[in-house]
């Protein structure tokens, strides 16, 4: 199924959101992940499907300034 | 307040923007602005709020400019090397523009005087290099009810946003606490390009006179992603978590913590529950 990810439109197979981050090697705890404008908790990964035409943003961490 | 006619000429080109004028200029002139780290990101910043006459520039820095600051530090020349960061900030800002006063504040950002720094101040920029002081501005901010301009570099990309507490989503409606040790790698691990703190740190300086003067719309609830491999710009929509542990409905973070590591050394992390 499609859906997009950062802006981009990918191919997926189902799953939960942790499936997808898996699927991907994203360590869970180097993302905050939304869905469709909204934060999903860290704990609600690995509950929260995966939708056709849903838009998901992968946030990292960015860190520097100095 | 009355400008001397040096001074409307100094800042005639803000003056000429209708959204300015001499009544926006006195704003900014009475503005009292905090930079929290004389770095790559407070570098730019510096510079900007200095040259558009912002009257307080508050600066936070408790460290000496180093030889491989000066890649990015565009506020440290060669002769600063070894010296204070932040009255090297100073004489640079001072020799800009007389008009601004400088406050030296030759500490380190931590949660016991957090608040006390950020309470004489209108705007907070966000210029440190890692993430417990990110998290510690965020919260401060957060509490001590001060807009805060948070910018974020690392390798060829930079990101801002504004935060207007309690009015839009916080650091930690995104990111609920600092990442993992070592998870992440700091700029002085992984490297950034030099001129992309000018990038970041010019877009903050930009929002935080656009809160001064109340003008247009504030970068707030959304992230400001810019790569600078592709040249592109990207918007990502956020909004105010109601499971925010500082903004939330029930907040767990009350008083201010210092999340426990060393600027950009990647150590023990503490992470609260």
């Amino acid at each position: 199924m499609q859906v997009k990810i950062n802006g981009k439109p990918e191919e997926v197979l189902g799953g939960t959101v942790m499936d997808l981050l898996k699927a991907k090697n994203i360590d869970p705890h180097m993302v905050a992940v939304e869905l469709n404008d909204a934060m999903v908790e860290r704990d609600h990964l690995g509950t929260t499907p995966v939708k056709e035409g849903d838009a998901l943003e992968f946030l990292f961490y960015m860190g520097g300034g100095r | 307040m009355d400008f001397t006619d040096e001074q409307v000429t100094r800042y005639s080109r803000h003056i000429l923007l209708p959204e300015v004028g001499g009544k926006g200029q006195k704003k900014i002139a009475k503005a009292k602005i905090l930079i929290v780290g004389a770095g790559g990101l407070g570098s730019p910043a510096a510079f900007y709020l200095a040259a558009a006459g912002v009257g307080t520039i508050g600066l936070i820095d408790s460290d000496a400019v180093d030889l491989s600051n000066l890649q990015r530090q565009i506020i440290h020349y060669t002769p600063d090397v070894g010296r204070s960061k932040v009255l090297s900030a100073k004489e640079k800002i001072q020799a800009l523009n007389p008009d601004v006063q400088v406050v030296m504040h030759e500490e380190r950002f931590v949660a016991g005087n957090a608040l006390k720094l950020i309470v004489g101040y209108d705007v907070v920029i966000d210029g440190v290099d890692n993430f417990p002081a990110k998290f510690l501005i965020n919260d401060a901010c957060v509490l001590g009810g001060k807009p805060l301009v948070h910018g974020g570099i690392l390798r060829f990309d930079g990101r801002v946003t504004t935060i207007l507490p309690k009015k839009s989503a916080c650091y930690r409606c995104v990111f609920k606490q600092p990442p993992p040790s070592g998870l992440v790698a700091s700029c002085q691990e992984a490297g950034v390009i030099g001129a992309l703190a000018g990038v970041i740190g010019t877009l903050q300086a930009t929002e935080a006179l656009k809160i001064v003067l109340g003008i247009g719309r504030p970068l707030t609830d959304r992230l400001l992603d810019y790569d600078a491999k592709k040249a592109t710009f990207r918007e990502i929509k956020t909004k105010r978590n109601p499971h925010c542990p500082v903004c939330g409905e029930h907040p767990t973070i009350t008083t201010l913590i210092d999340h426990e590591q060393e600027a950009c050394e990647l150590k023990q992390v503490k992470v609260e529950a």
